[in-house]
This record gives structure tokens, sequence and C-alpha cells, in this order.
């Protein structure tokens, strides 16, 4: 897909009426093309070209790539600056705020120094407890959850104030989304809980690891009675789906981590193989191909820590951009090229 | 204590029939309050709550109560304080993901609003960032003072 109004790389998009960021993520959502999203596992260094390394793994896959905050309440590279990086050279990064090291008045500063390095798009999050990661004995902050972070970034953006009521001149131009997880308990509250995050301001989510087809349909189903899939306000839902390097890590994953669900026919299933990596990548094609054909699923979001070089394989088999080409730096120069030659 | 905890989420429906008569009538006795003057309460008022709610909720004295709107299980209790909860690391047994041993605050909530009449409906609203000035003070004056101001002017 390619905008007439196509920018200078690191330039944002004209605002189009209807949208509230000037980026390529909200474009392609709102065109109704199946979106990819994925994920950049922010390096452990100082190095920006490690970054951009990283990212262009993705290259003519992904419409927009998350930098994690993070992940795991693991020290990384900060997602600001990861995304700062990424806009610089055009690239549509989604910035992750986490709730637990952060309070109030620094996540504000951190929505308005984003929108100012040109990040369209935050995704709202409370964030894993400290205990999981390698910094155990840190103070989790938790000052926000995930809602009155939502509320208060909308009132950044919609109303020009801080939470304290103090004017900002020129308000982010943000796209906020948040997380669901639509496999873990209480199940009968799980599409009521994203009402609430469309109700504190939402525009779309990324779910977490789906690897339980029919339960995502019947959350998604919710969602359509809701009526929260159509109109102009309408939420967009990103299926988070992942490779499973082999049964083991699998195994390992839903002891491990939490909120993953993973169903004993799917381990089952990836035991049974020769190659267990390939029925893997096999496995997260059909999911893919599967919840394509759900009513309301904007895309998926694909979350392959550690198998990046996969995504593009996976994205490529299961056919869901459909012969388009996701913007990267330097897409449309090779097109002309290749015209000129043609 | 969990177990009394537990007992005030089964029991949900009821203390919120309590409760809802006993608002009317510390609201009521706004205007006393305001004689002897509610900075002179607060002290006593604090340590009493902080005692009762404590003992049925393990209540944590944010100061700005909303059990009504949370299924009578305290969201102060969540180790991420999500006061929208239940965050997406709860496990498949229902328990927490930072403390396994416990019960998410929030699967309770959840089946403690079920039972409730109002707070069927108001476990959906968005509940605003804590004020965490008011950590350790007296909610119930909070209501009274404000409820009763409201009553007074209208």
């Amino acid at each position: 897909m390619k905008f007439e109004d196509e920018p200078v790389p690191g330039y944002p998009l004209p605002i189009l009426p209807g949208h509230v960021s000037p980026g390529r993520l909200e474009r392609v959502l709102r065109s109704g093309a199946f979106t990819v999203t994925t994920e950049l596992d922010p390096p452990d260094s100082a190095d920006p070209e490690e970054v951009i390394a990283r990212a262009r793994i993705f290259d003519g896959v992904a419409d927009a790539i998350n930098a994690t905050d993070g992940s795991g309440a693991n020290c990384h590279m900060s997602s600001l600056a990861v995304c700062a990086l990424l806009t610089h050279i055009g690239y549509a990064p989604v910035m992750q705020i986490s709730c637990r090291d952060r309070n109030r008045i620094a996540i504000q500063g951190d929505i308005l120094g984003g929108a100012a390095m040109g990040v369209c798009n935050m995704l709202c999050l409370s964030g894993d407890g400290v205990q999981s990661g390698d910094h155990p004995q840190a103070k989790p902050v938790f000052d926000l959850d995930c809602m009155s972070l939502l509320r208060i970034a909308c009132k950044l953006r919609d109303e020009h104030q801080f939470d304290s009521g103090r004017k900002v001149t020129h308000a982010p131009r943000v796209f906020f989304g948040a997380a669901a997880n639509p496999f873990v308990p209480p199940h009968d509250w799980r599409a009521l809980r994203t009402a609430k995050k469309v109700a504190a301001g939402a525009q779309f989510v990324q779910t977490q690891y789906c690897y339980d087809v029919p339960r995502l349909r019947e959350y998604m189903r919710r969602l359509a009675d809701m009526g929260l899939l159509e109109g102009p306000m309408r939420l967009f839902v990103l299926v988070g789906v992942g490779p499973l390097r082999s049964a083991k890590s699998g195994e390992w994953m839903r002891t491990h981590v939490a909120g993953v669900h993973i169903p004993d026919s799917v381990i089952a299933r990836v035991a049974g193989a020769q190659d267990q990596a390939r029925e893997g990548r096999q496995l997260c094609v059909d999911i893919i191909q599967e919840v394509r054909e759900i009513k309301g699923v904007a895309g998926v979001h694909v979350m392959a820590y550690r198998q990046e070089q996969a995504v593009a394989e996976i994205i490529a088999r299961s056919g869901v951009l459909a012969g388009r080409v996701p913007w990267f730096p330097g897409r449309d120069q090779q097109q002309q090229q290749q015209q000129v030659a043609a | 204590m969990v177990a009394v905890r537990l007992w005030s989420v089964r029991h949900a429906r009821g203390l919120e029939r309590f409760y809802a008569a006993f608002e009317r009538a510390i609201v009521a006795l706004h205007p006393l309050a305001q004689r002897i003057g509610y900075e002179h309460l607060e002290k006593p008022v604090a340590a009493t709550e902080k005692v009762v709610k404590g003992l049925l909720f393990d209540c944590q004295m944010c100061g700005q109560c909303v059990l009504s709107s949370t299924g009578m299980s305290c969201p102060m209790n969540c180790p991420k304080n999500i006061r929208n909860g239940p965050c997406g690391g709860v496990r498949a047994d229902g328990h927490c993901e930072i403390k396994p041993e416990m019960r998410c605050v929030w699967v309770e909530g959840f089946t403690g609003s079920q039972r409730m009449r109002e707070g069927k409906d108001r476990i959906q609203v968005v509940q605003w960032a804590v004020d965490r000035r008011l950590q350790g003070r007296s909610s119930l004056l909070k209501v009274m003072r404000e409820q009763g101001a409201g009553a007074s002017s209208s």
C-alpha cells in the first residue's frame, strides 16, 4: 500500500479526517487492510545500529513495530529511545508504556517527548511485576494502572491538559492502544474488560499469544455483540501470534511466562513432529489463517522472541498481506528502480 | 486475613445493602461532624476504620474506598495496585501472577460484583488514578464530608 501523500521519511503524514494521529499504523488499520505488527526486542546495549539492525529484519513485512518497555521486568534500552531512533528513519513504532517503573509525572513527560520525536502509536500497559525480571529487588511503582494511564493520555491529547489540569500548548497526536488477554480467567469478564479499556480511550488492542482459537472466537463475538467492532469509533483488534520453537519451549512458556495459555493439543501437535521448529512455524501460519477469518479481527501481532528471522517467512506463507508491501526505508526507491529496469 | 476477606466477597450483596444504609446514616451526621470539626475526628475514625475494614477486607487505607465498585474485594491488595483489573497475568487456577499462593483479588471481585445489585454495573466504570495524598486517611469521613456538603447545598 502506497499513500499518495507519503512524506519524506522521518516526517509525519497529514492527519486525515476522523483520524487522531499522523501515523502509518492508523492509516493502514482504517483502510481496512489486514494489518501486521510485530515486536522488537530492545538491545542490552547503547549502540543505535543494533536497534536499526533489529528493525530491518521486519522490512516489507510489518506495518508497525512494537518497542517493548522492559518486557518481563528485564532491563533493556528504553522504549522511548528505540522509538525515537526508528521514527527518525521513517519506521512506525508502537511505544510501550508500562506503569511498573514510572509515576504519572514521568509518564506524561514521555508521552509528550515520544510524540515530539514522531511516535504516533502508544500502547498503555500495567506491566509485569518486578519479581519476574532480572531486578526483583527493585521498587515497583504502579502509580497508575493501564486504564488510568489511558485516561490521562487521552486527556493530554483531547483536552490538551496534564492530569493536574495545567495546559499543554501542543497536544500529542497519538493513536492509543492497550493489551488484552482473552485466554486467562475470569473468562466471562475478558470482553467486558476490553470494553472498559475502550471507555478509557483505547482505540486498538494487541492480544496475548493466541493458541486457542475457539476462545478467541468467543471473545470476538462478545466484542461484536457490544458493538465495539464497527462504526467510526470502532476498536481494532490485533491478535497476538507466535511460533513455538519446540514442544519443550511451549511447555516452559506456559508454566513460566505470566498469562500465556497453550492447550495440551497444541503442545502435542508440535511434539509429534519430526522437525519441531518447522511445525511450530506451520502452526503459527495455520493460526493466522484461522483468525483472519474471524469477523472483526483487524490483523495480527507477531511476537517471535529470538526467532525474529522467522517472521517474514510466516507472514509470506500466511498470505495475509495479499501482495501488499508495508513501507520500509528505501521501499519506494527500490520499486522505482525495478520499474526503470523493466 | 484471607479467610475473612473471602467471606466478605461471598457476602458482597449483604454488605452492599448494609453499606447503603450506613452511608445514609453517616451522611446525615455531617452537620454534627462539622460542629466537632472533621480534623478532630480524623485520627479516631481512621484508626477504627483501619481495624474494622482491615479485618473484613484487608483494607490498605488508600483513603478513597471503591469496595462498592470492586465486588467488595479490595483492589489495593493487588500487587500491581490495579484499580481496574484483572491484569493479563492471572493464572489458569485464578491465582495471582506475582503471589501464586493468593487468589487474584479481581477474580474474587468479579464474582463478588455479580452477587451485587448496583455493584454489577459499577465494576464496569473506569476508576481514575489514585490520589496518593489520601493514604492512611479515613475514607468514611471523606464520603461524609463530600456527600454531606452536596446534600446541604442542593
